[in-house]
């Protein structure tokens, strides 16, 4: 009899039919999500298969859960399937790597049998690929084609889509080439596989490649072969590895299942498709056509005149937006009417399309009209001003309100959906009063509904209509958009329609920014006068969700995309001379991007150096602070920064020469305040001490293999590479002991460390290879107690360092605490010094408050160093929060390091001239309890509250948005 | 400590109604009970649904633990239901003091309280260390020995009814039956004044007997066990009621007993005075408890093997020896310890499956769970365990997805092994 396997993934539908041990026919296709109907007409469409010939068929997949569930067919797990084929064709495998639409699995087979899938969190790889060939506007195969000829490869972080496009868009922006990105997004897969997949696993001997990405990208064929070190004999790319699981639910079937008709088959298919859906549906956007027209008609009332810039004679003024994924221009007349705009994606090369766009606005102008100032905002805003010589930067917080206002001299909030960001901002007594801006990893706005509706294959625009009069819309809640492609997957599997998908993605898109960014609970919280704007309002879904959901009208500006170049345009009006380039200069421009590394620190910045031609200046982009930049830094050096000041004293104490052994001491998580206490035990008792490097992306990569869990908190996963650092340093024992209590400073109701920073070392010892053979030190201490923390040294220290006594070791105790007391009065009376300095040179003061792991450079991504560049003194929280008394909070104030924060906000309360930027590491659970008091106490204060979620990223740009936004906001 | 929260006063214990979370049924009933019987109201909120989720995620920090959400989000929607008076309703919530941010849910309700326009609802802090004072709600040495059968009534009928449930002829009766225990547990603790052990024992028995003559058909089913974070594991509403779709999918579920929880917390305050030299004096006290704790634990299990083939849980200091070579006894933030300890315990005692459940980036389970799966598969390399996270965004898709892909391997396992005995094999009962 023969066997039929069907393999239904998240994108695509794959067929196998097998007549004994020969496979017969098979067939892979697209599916758009119409699961049903395409594999109703797949099976139409095998060639000579009598409808009524019994067949043994199973379906695998995760869209063929449904399928199977509601057609009553046997189901088989799409890994468990692939392991059949594998056991099957191709036993001396020892590793299968399989990357499908959305998910990534590993199989080992050496040493029974491990089957593992990415995390709920892991994001998808084929579909990951798809959205970053959208965003760099080629098509998957080009992108494979381009990365074959790739000079080098750029960091890009690698856990999930949201992030990894973070990390894209600005290397877009600032000119990387396409060659070299296309390669670093592959790359950036194969991380992701070994970190997320392997988890400390080493993959060796033949591996077996799978899935269609990986049948489709030579690129990343390329990339695992060279990370993984495999020869060729070792790295198998099967020509049929596309239909491995159809086959293994094929070879299922044939032990499984039970006889059925082709025919029958697909009877039983064609029934479900009736069956009634199970996922929760929301309302109709629209309950009629006459509800709609009413809603057109009221939004096309908002609108901004035009000029005809072929009748014009005058001045004009022109605004540049230049935006993650589109840029806007617009040039306006004398009387503010816009005589010319320009909106698209920006397709990858912003440079390009300003400078065909300039092109055509001197075409325009001709004699009669004269650019008396150009202003340019957004991403590329430093990128496009080096360029063509924009008279100003505006930060888009600004021009956003200066083209709202025009628009809506009352207006009282401002919500802008753009491509990548949501921004929104509160308006009190004509200045802004409080911004908010989506954290990294919400980041899933319009590009999203975007690439969403081309993987369906339709446009944007197309899509949204569709959506408009969709009957029951799907809720596919309001978290980020890797849960959300989930979402969709559920409801296509019950069977939701193209429009109900639609309408549903727009319902979350404004959920998104309803609750997860402005965190409102009413929407008389946002104000009486609503202004939106960004190119995702264009979408009249989107924006009729948002009336829905906010239970009140809002205006939608006819040019709601156009808003950042049209502020930019009225923000350059009070210019009267511009230097932007000629008509004459443009034809002579060229724009080239090359690669290198600056040098300047141990940082070692990956840079982008674009040049405009002989003599031109360059710009340089990618650098984590204006040092590389050719700029002169010798001024910026001395003022004070307390994370450089912290930073410079533990890396200058020195190591020792004592001789009865070295203890290594890795340089992460609570160490980096608690060193100098070890420190001076150890020294104290004779012991060399071995700290690691401060980290650097490096660092990350080196132990990255072996993290278990990928949602942990990037310092902590910075800790598995400070450990092989020391491994390689051959080491004596290593240090990092578990404290479930921190010192405690008596200033909170408890002083608990945080779990992670607490117990790193149990998950270390258990993860990290190299520690079973080296002593690893990490004894549950009690450091508020000098007697028992001598009594639990001796204890830890003695199999490795018999020779130590109990006397020898309370006094090594005091002298650690002695030093520890030292550092701690050192940065107390710096951020002392540093607050006087700011006041006698009339600086803003910036409490840069994190956890004093934060100062890291790997962590913190040089942001103290930006603020010190943009006029800010950075203090950091523990060396001022000795100035103030402890806050009244509204949350149990347990954890040593949280009860400073609070502190530092109340010092910043106090202060006119303090701010507080809060970082807070992606994944960090007590953030989420400590950002929200933070901000009530700022916000009780009449302060700003800015907060800055860090991750892998390394991409600054949107910081220093958020950074200039409140600089901006404090200037007016 | 400061006392910016509404107290729970003693006018309040005559007409207020305490809304208690849910989070094992069975147990919170009986537990609830016993507080009834000092002349509290209390009320069990059993809603569900998608509303409870979104009032969660509208009034709570989003990024904050998938279990806060659903338990604020249950609360508010009871209060905005309109079946009872928001000035007389009062609620409630567990606190350990424990390091894990789980301690802060209660300010984290009452800021979500707040911001509904329900700031004057007292919310009392269930909390045995005593965090805070309502002088309203007093938690005696009586009551909590009280409470302590309660949990142990529960975990006997839930642990019964895991066993039987996946093999019984007429589907639905063990769990009717063992409702209608809780019932009449119930009904017996509010008619007597006086606390018999005697009853209490001569009760297991009767439960035993009840359960033994349920008709079962023994075919070889894998045996999956559940661990995590304790609501997720526990609530059906935090984990897509996890443990129907795994006896749907013909699997049984072995799923510890909250006994262990409460031995692991007073165990940890034992652990906290010999490893820091703390509190020394109360470590003793929680010493008499720990003791007195594991003698219940081992009538029970006396009374099960005399009464019945069914199996017994293992006693906790067995399981606490378990995890050496793996985690050490100090990790005691969140489920600490105990998770990979129960891991362990499942796989030394045959059940071989495991699902660890976390809500989304929980920070114990990083280390506790997640992080322990290597030691344990070089521990004992047949073992078989699938993480799964629950979250507001997390689809029943993906989570399913990875559970067949478990129990497909369990299958898998089950189909090389020797013959299966005809008669059902000795298993635990709790672990």
């Amino acid at each position: 009899m023969k066997t039929l396997g069907i393999d239904i993934g998240s994108t695509t539908a794959k067929l196998v039919l097998r007549d004994g041990e020969r496979v017969i026919y098979e067939k892979y296709e697209r599916h758009f999500s119409q699961v049903r109907q395409k594999t109703l007409e797949l099976l139409a469409n095998i060639p000579a298969l009598p409808a009524d010939e019994p067949l043994l068929v199973a379906v695998s997949g995760s869209a063929g859960l449904g399928l199977a569930q509601s057609a009553g067919l046997t189901f088989v797990q799409e890994v468990f399937a692939t392991g059949e084929t594998v056991k099957h064709v191709a036993s001396d495998v020892s590793t299968v790597i399989e990357l499908g639409g959305e998910d990534a699995k590993i199989i080992f087979f050496d040493g029974g049998t491990d089957e593992r899938m990415n995390g709920s969190c892991a994001g998808g790889t084929g579909a990951f690929i798809d959205q970053m060939a959208t965003l760099l506007n080629v098509t998957v195969d080009e992108m494979d084609r381009l990365s074959l000829s790739h000079n080098r490869i750029y960091p890009i972080a690698s856990r999930c889509g949201v992030f990894a496009k973070t990390d894209v868009q600005p290397l877009l922006n600032q000119g990387a080439r396409k060659e070299d990105i296309s390669a670093s997004i592959f790359q950036a897969v194969v991380n992701q596989t070994i970190a997320g997949l392997a988890r400390g696993k080493k993959i060796t001997g033949k591996v077996l490649f799978l899935g269609g990405p990986l049948y489709y990208c030579k690129g990343l064929q390329l990339r695992f072969k060279e990370t993984l070190k495999l020869s060729d004999e070792n790295a198998i790319f099967p020509e049929d590895g596309r239909f491995a699981v159809a086959l293994g639910a094929a070879l299922y079937a044939q032990k499984n299942s039970t006889p059925i008709t082709l025919q029958a088959l697909c009877d039983g298919i064609r029934s479900s498709l009736n069956e009634a859906p199970i996922v929760h549906r929301l309302p109709a956007l629209f309950e009629s056509a006459e509800e709609y027209d009413a809603f057109a008609k009221r939004h096309a009332e908002a609108s901004v005149p035009t000029a005809n810039p072929n009748a014009y004679t005058g001045n004009a003024w022109l605004g540049i937006d230049c935006g993650s994924t589109t840029t806007k221009l617009a040039l306006i007349s004398e009387d503010d009417r816009i005589l010319y705009s320009y909106y698209a994606s920006n397709l990858g090369t912003p440079v390009a399309v300003v400078k065909e766009q300039l092109e055509k606005i001197y075409g325009l102008c001709g004699e009669r009209i004269a650019i008396k100032g150009s202003a340019v905002t957004g991403y590329g805003e430093e990128l496009i001003k080096a360029a063509f010589g924009v008279d100003l930067g505006v930060v888009e917080t600004i021009a956003h309100y200066t083209a709202a206002k025009h628009f809506r001299p009352d207006v009282d909030f401002i919500l802008d959906i753009g491509g990548q960001d949501i921004k929104c901002f509160r308006i009190r007594n004509g200045a802004i009063d409080s911004i908010m801006l989506n954290e990294a990893c919400s980041s899933g706005c319009g590009s999203f509904v975007e690439t969403f509706a081309r993987s369906m294959g339709y446009s944007i625009a197309d899509f949204a209509k569709r959506g408009l009069f969709a009957k029951a819309p799907v809720d596919l809640g309001s978290r980020c958009t890797v849960f959300m492609n989930s979402s969709v997957k559920q409801s296509q599997k019950d069977g939701a329609t193209v429009e109900d998908i639609s309408a549903g993605l727009s319902v979350s898109v404004v959920k998104n920014a309803i609750y997860k960014v402005i965190r409102a609970t009413s929407p008389d919280e946002l104000g009486e006068h609503v202004v939106v704007q960004g190119g995702t309002f264009y979408n009249d879904a989107v924006l009729r969700a948002f009336e829905r959901e906010l239970g009140k009208n809002v205006i939608r500006p006819s040019i709601a995309g156009l808003m950042g170049a049209f502020g930019a345009a009225l923000y350059s009006k009070k210019l009267n001379q511009s230097r932007l380039v000629s008509a004459e200069e443009l034809k002579a421009f060229v724009h080239t991007a090359k690669a290198a590394t600056c040098h300047g620190c141990t940082n070692q910045c990956r840079l982008t150096v674009n040049g405009f031609g002989e003599g031109k200046k360059k710009y340089i982009s990618g650098n984590q602070c204006e040092r590389g930049l050719g700029y002169d830094t010798s001024k910026l050096e001395s003022v004070p920064n307390l994370h450089a000041f912290k930073r410079a004293y533990l890396k200058n104490l020195p190591a020792g020469n004592g001789t009865r052994g070295i203890i290594g001491i890795p340089m992460a998580l609570g160490h980096y305040e608690l060193y100098p206490l070890w420190h001076g035990i150890f020294t104290h008792l004779g012991l060399r001490v071995v700290a690691s490097e401060q980290s650097t992306h490096k660092t990350y990569a080196k132990g990255q293999f072996s993290i278990p869990s990928d949602t942990a908190c990037y310092p902590a996963k910075l800790m598995h590479g400070h450990i092989e650092e020391l491994l390689e340093q051959k080491v004596d024992a290593i240090f990092y002991p578990c404290l479930s209590y921190n010192i405690d400073e008596k200033a909170a109701d408890n002083h608990y460390n945080c779990p992670v920073v607490a117990y790193y070392s149990e998950l270390l010892a258990g993860n990290v290879e190299g520690l079973q053979s080296t002593s690893f030190l990490y004894p549950y201490l009690n450091i508020n107690n000098d007697r028992e923390l001598a009594k639990g040294l001796l204890t830890a220290l003695s199999p490795v360092f018999p020779d130590l006594n109990k006397k020898e070791i309370l006094a090594a105790v005091k002298a650690g605490k002695q030093s520890y007391e030292t550092y701690m009065s050192a940065i107390r009376k710096e951020g002392e010094y540093a607050v006087d300095y700011a006041r006698k040179h009339g600086k803003r003061i910036m409490i840069l408050a994190g956890r004093p792991y934060h100062i890291d450079p790997e962590i913190g991504h040089g942001i103290d160093k930006l603020a010190v560049s943009l006029g800010f003194v950075v203090v950091s929280e523990d060396s001022i929060c000795h100035l103030t008394e402890k806050p009244s909070v509204h949350v149990l104030n347990q954890w040593t390091y949280h009860a400073r924060l609070y502190r530092a906000a109340r010092y910043a309360t106090e202060h006119s001239d303090t701010e507080l930027v809060q970082l807070v590491s992606f994944g960090c659970g007590l953030d989420a309890i400590t950002t929200d008091e933070i901000r009530e106490l700022l916000e009780r204060g009449k302060k700003y509250y800015t907060q800055i979620k860090i991750d892998e990223i390394t991409n600054l740009g949107a910081v220093r948005i958020r950074l200039r936004s409140l600089l901006g906001a404090l200037e007016q | 400590m400061e006392t910016n929260y509404v107290q729970f006063t003693k006018e309040m214990k005559k007409d207020y109604t305490i809304l208690t979370p849910n989070m094992l049924p069975m147990h919170f009933e009986l537990i609830l009970q016993v507080m009834r019987n000092y002349g509290y109201k209390l009320e069990l909120l059993r809603s569900e649904g998608p509303q409870i989720v979104e009032m969660g995620l509208k009034y709570v920090h989003n990024d904050t633990c998938y279990p806060a959400l659903l338990v604020i989000g249950q609360f508010l929607d009871a209060i905005q239901s309109g079946k009872y008076d928001p000035h007389k309703v009062a609620l409630i919530l567990f606190q350990t003091g424990g390091g894990c941010r789980a301690s802060n849910y209660i300010s984290l309700l009452r800021k979500a309280l707040q911001k509904a326009g329900y700031g004057y609802v007292p919310v009392i802090s269930f909390s045995v260390a005593g965090i805070e004072k309502h002088p309203g709600w007093e938690l005696t040495i009586p009551k909590l020995h009280r409470m302590l059968y309660g949990v142990l009534y529960g975990d006997l009928l839930m642990s019964l009814v895991n066993q039987c449930k996946p093999y019984e002829v007429r589907t639905g009766e063990s769990q009717r039956l063992a409702e209608q225990w809780t019932h009449r547990l119930a009904d017996e603790m509010a008619g007597s004044k006086v606390l018999s052990y005697k009853k209490i024992k001569q009760n297991y028995r009767l439960i035993l007997r009840d359960f033994n003559k349920i008709p079962v058909c023994r075919v070889p089913k894998p045996k999956v066990g559940i661990v995590g974070e304790i609501f997720v594991k526990y609530s059906p509403l935090g984990n897509n009621n996890l443990e129907d779709f795994l006896v749907r999918e013909g699997a049984e579920v072995v799923i510890p007993g909250l006994v262990d929880f409460i031995l692991y917390t007073v165990y940890n305050s034992m652990e906290d005075a010999r490893l820091y030299g703390v509190r020394r004096l109360q470590a003793k006290l929680y010493g008499v408890a720990y003791r007195f704790l594991n003698q219940k634990v081992r009538d029970l299990i006396d009374i099960i093997k005399e009464e019945s083939d069914f199996a017994t849980p293992t006693p906790f200091p067995h399981t606490a020896t378990l995890v050496e070579g793996c985690i050490h006894h100090g990790t005691k933030m969140g489920e600490g310890w105990l998770l990979t300890a129960e891991m362990l315990e499942l796989a030394d005692s045959g059940v071989n499956n495991i699902v660890c459940t976390q809500p989304f980036g929980c920070l114990p389970n990083h280390i506790c769970g997640k992080g322990m799966m290597k030691p344990i598969k070089e521990k004992i390399p047949s073992v078989n365990i699938v993480a799964i996270d629950y979250d507001p965004g997390a689809t029943r898709v993906n989570q399913e997805n990875r559970l067949k892909l478990m129990l497909a391997n369990a299958r898998d396992a089950m189909g090389e092994a020797a013959p299966t005995p005809t008669k059902a094999p000795k298993e635990p009962l709790w672990v």
